[in-house]
């Protein structure tokens, strides 16, 4: 058994203050959008706000980090072992076989993993944070001549922002799920709170010797 | 020590430096999130301080008519009176003569019509529904003397009634069915000489008592109001503000500021809140962009005839019933009369939520002579909608009934109702609509078909005072919410957390549910796989059976 350190710190901080935040958003989201009453829609109005602001200001730093780092190239999408990787989700993992894919520390993500995030990210989340925007400074005219944005519908504003949520609630349970698909039920979760992986002596040896690959000039 | 050892604590130190990071922005952040959460809006306005520091200073006047000689006089008439201030005041009646609060008619356009006058003269009401023929006992509330029929002479300065509105000695009454005439008890010196500023008592002499009793027609303004809570009327309250009626309604060459859409049609000279409060009185930016579709009224008036009811319903076609041979009466536990002999039965109600219609400031009525478009008739047509920039959601009093109509012309009528003595075909003596309507519509100078009907109207009052303590004011909930919201009734627009699209919400619940479900599913299949290949495991290799699974 060999541990190896997966997820730096910022990636750790950023995962789980954007999860909490994205699930706070849900809770007040959904009580604006009068699907139940937690905390009075006045409150929850001013606090879906709030967070609203604090989640565009860590994805902003998110943005700077995965540039700035080069971890963007995690996300570039590939087809190889794409079908192997559904395949063992859909058979392999019943009959105990192995990962088709190794998770290293340059390559995080399988390949199914690479295209659902650069998904989440590239779509998901743009339409509800853009749809969110709008919605938040969806103004008429008035006395004080404030922005306008009165051609577009808030109705239609409003639509692609549940469906944001909805969406995003979806990808919450699978990606929980998928969390237990690790080589113990609770080995991601951890990973995601140390950064820290066990992996097989032999795992290491290949990514070490992946790492003395890819380092080569 | 090992080179490699080195890089390990380097490594360490460096992890450490990490988790101190984060514990600080995790610190940083929740932080953050509960000043967010906790705080609490200041309730310091500055801009509402200015304004309190600014009324509170009550203006002193510059000249005591107690003093001045040619007040010293022992009036025979009211008429006099008049000539008196006219001696000093050389062009003031000019300004009173072109007043509608003189002429009872205002002209504007108005779409469909073109440019028309309206007023008390022409305009119809659900209440005791005109003046036409009604004068004498009507002009009470004309600042005039001498109104008994429609051929009075607008043009004659000493029928101007200087002291309905300026009387500061609160004596000043005018006589029940007197054309607009001070009752005789009334000392004229006295109110001459006491004249000032008019008062919320000047004003709410007519004001509140429009309709034939105090707050029936407005519900939002009643005597009550001459001394209340802050509670009731924050502006009025004597524990509040205290506020005259002209510190908002002010006047310039006796044009006052402030309409009422029973009467009035265009969206001109009308007292607002923004004239005071501007248009971002709120401390909160989204409270403040409400106004671009809501008007003030809206959240601060929750509810209006807070003290004394006011009449919600009156049906004319009740009215007339007698008991041996003689009108009667019958009230209800507060003292409101549920029916009158000569008026019919009525609806009152207190503490009542207001209804709410989109009103871009233009407005048209019913006037007397036009045909009946739909039914309940409209005796006032708010216009507005929410497509329209002007529109805003006001509050407003819908006050409904049925009256008299003339089925062949197709069209209200005017009854006389007031009448001296019986024997004049007034309806309140003699209890006959054919004559009643007869002789309103003759002098109305319009015919009349002899067959009569009634029929159902509404009017809409909008609910302007009796705003609420700002604690008080309409919560966002009430509003935005799935059922039962104040605006339940008003469509065309998207309100969060009222609407939502239905389709989309169902697929989502079903989504989210189908996914739950899978993703169940799923777990369920391989913990059952795992136990079956534990199993077969066992089976095959019987001397790993107490090595943990992997």
């Amino acid at each position: 058994m060999e541990k190896i350190y997966i997820y730096k710190g910022f990636e750790r901080f950023w995962h789980w203050t954007q999860a909490s935040l994205i699930l706070f958003l849900a809770l007040t989201g959904f009580e604006v959008h009068g699907a139940f009453h937690v905390f009075g829609f006045e409150k929850a109005a001013a606090f879906h706000r709030t967070a609203s602001w604090l989640l565009i200001g860590l994805i902003i730093l998110a943005i700077f980090w995965h540039i700035t780092t080069g971890e963007w190239r995690q996300y570039i999408p590939t087809t190889k072992q794409l079908k192997e990787q559904i395949l063992y989700y859909l058979k392999g993992i019943f009959k105990g076989e192995p990962h088709p894919t190794e998770k290293t520390e340059l390559s995080k993500l399988n390949p199914l993993q690479r295209i659902v995030y650069l998904g989440f990210k590239l779509i998901l989340v743009p339409l509800t944070i853009l749809s969110g925007i709008l919605y938040m400074l969806y103004k008429t005219f008035d006395q004080n001549n404030l922005i306008v944005i009165e051609e577009y519908p808030l109705e239609s504003i409003a639509f692609w922002h549940t469906l944001g949520a909805i969406l995003l609630m979806v990808f919450l349970v699978v990606h929980v799920y998928m969390t237990t698909t690790g080589k113990t039920p609770t080995s991601n979760i951890k990973a995601m709170i140390t950064g820290y992986e066990e992996f097989d002596e032999e795992h290491k040896e290949e990514t070490v010797k992946n790492k003395n690959t890819k380092n080569q000039p | 020590m090992h080179y490699e050892q080195l890089l390990i604590m380097i490594v360490r130190k460096r992890d450490a430096m990490l988790r101190n990071l984060l514990f600080v922005i995790l610190l940083i952040v929740f932080t953050l999130v509960l000043v967010n959460v906790l705080h609490q809006e200041d309730s310091y306005n500055l801009k509402l301080e200015e304004l309190k520091h600014k009324y509170a200073l009550k203006p002193v006047p510059s000249v005591n008519h107690n003093k001045l000689p040619a007040l010293q006089v022992n009036f025979k008439s009211p008429q006099e009176v008049t000539e008196a201030c006219l001696q000093c005041h050389t062009e003031t009646h000019k300004e009173i003569m072109a007043s509608s609060h003189w002429n009872w008619e205002r002209a504007s356009y108005v779409e469909g019509r073109g440019v028309s006058s309206a007023g008390k003269k022409n305009v119809m009401n659900n209440f005791c529904i005109g003046t036409n023929s009604n004068q004498q006992s009507c002009a009470k509330c004309h600042i005039g003397f001498g109104m008994t029929s429609t051929h009075y002479d607008f043009n004659n300065a000493r029928n101007v009634d200087c002291m309905v509105c300026h009387d500061n000695s609160e004596e000043y009454l005018k006589g029940a069915s007197m054309a607009g005439y001070p009752d005789r008890t009334v000392n004229l010196e006295n109110v001459a000489q006491s004249v000032g500023s008019p008062r919320k008592s000047n004003c709410g002499s007519c004001h509140f008592f429009g309709g034939g009793g105090n707050n029936v027609k407005h519900g939002d303004l009643e005597s009550a109001q001459l001394s209340c809570s802050r509670e009731v009327d924050v502006h009025m309250g004597a524990n509040g503000m205290n506020l005259e009626c002209v510190a908002c309604h002010t006047a310039e060459n006796h044009k006052m500021l402030g309409k009422l859409y029973s009467v009035s049609t265009d969206n001109s000279d009308r007292a607002t809140c923004e004239q005071c409060h501007t248009s971002t009185p709120h401390l909160s930016d989204v409270l403040n962009r409400h106004d671009s579709k809501v008007s003030c009224q809206a959240c601060h008036i929750p509810q209006y005839a807070k003290v004394n009811s006011t009449k919600m319903s009156w049906k004319w076609s009740d009215a007339g019933k007698l008991r041996n041979g003689q009108p009667f009466e019958e009230e209800d536990s507060l003292g409101n009369h549920n029916y009158l002999s000569i008026k019919g039965s009525f609806v009152w109600e207190r503490n009542v939520k207001p209804d709410y219609v989109w009103f871009n400031g233009t407005a048209d009525q019913y006037l007397l002579g036009d045909s009946i478009q739909s039914v309940p008739v409209k005796m006032n047509t708010l216009n507005g909608d929410y497509h329209d920039r002007l529109s805003k959601i006001i509050p407003v009093k819908i006050h409904v009934g049925d009256q008299i109509y003339d089925k062949v012309y197709n069209r209200l009528v005017q009854p006389k109702l007031y009448g001296e003595a019986e024997g004049d075909s007034a309806f309140w003596k003699d209890f006959k609509w054919d004559e009643a309507v007869a002789a309103g519509m003759k002098e109305s100078g319009l015919p009349y078909s002899g067959e009569y009907g009634f029929i159902e109207t509404e009017m809409y009052w909008p609910v302007n005072h009796m705003v609420a303590p700002k604690s008080q004011s309409v919560g966002c909930a009430e509003c935005h919410t799935r059922s039962n919201g104040r605006l339940a009734k008003l469509s065309g627009f998207y309100l969060p957390g009222r609407d939502s699209n239905e389709t989309l919400d169902t697929l989502g619940f079903w989504m989210f549910i189908l996914t739950l479900l899978s993703v169940f599913g799923h777990a369920m299949v391989r913990m059952l796989a795992k136990i079956y290949l534990n199993k077969y495991e066992k089976q095959v290799i019987s001397y790993e059976e107490d090595k943990p699974e992997e």
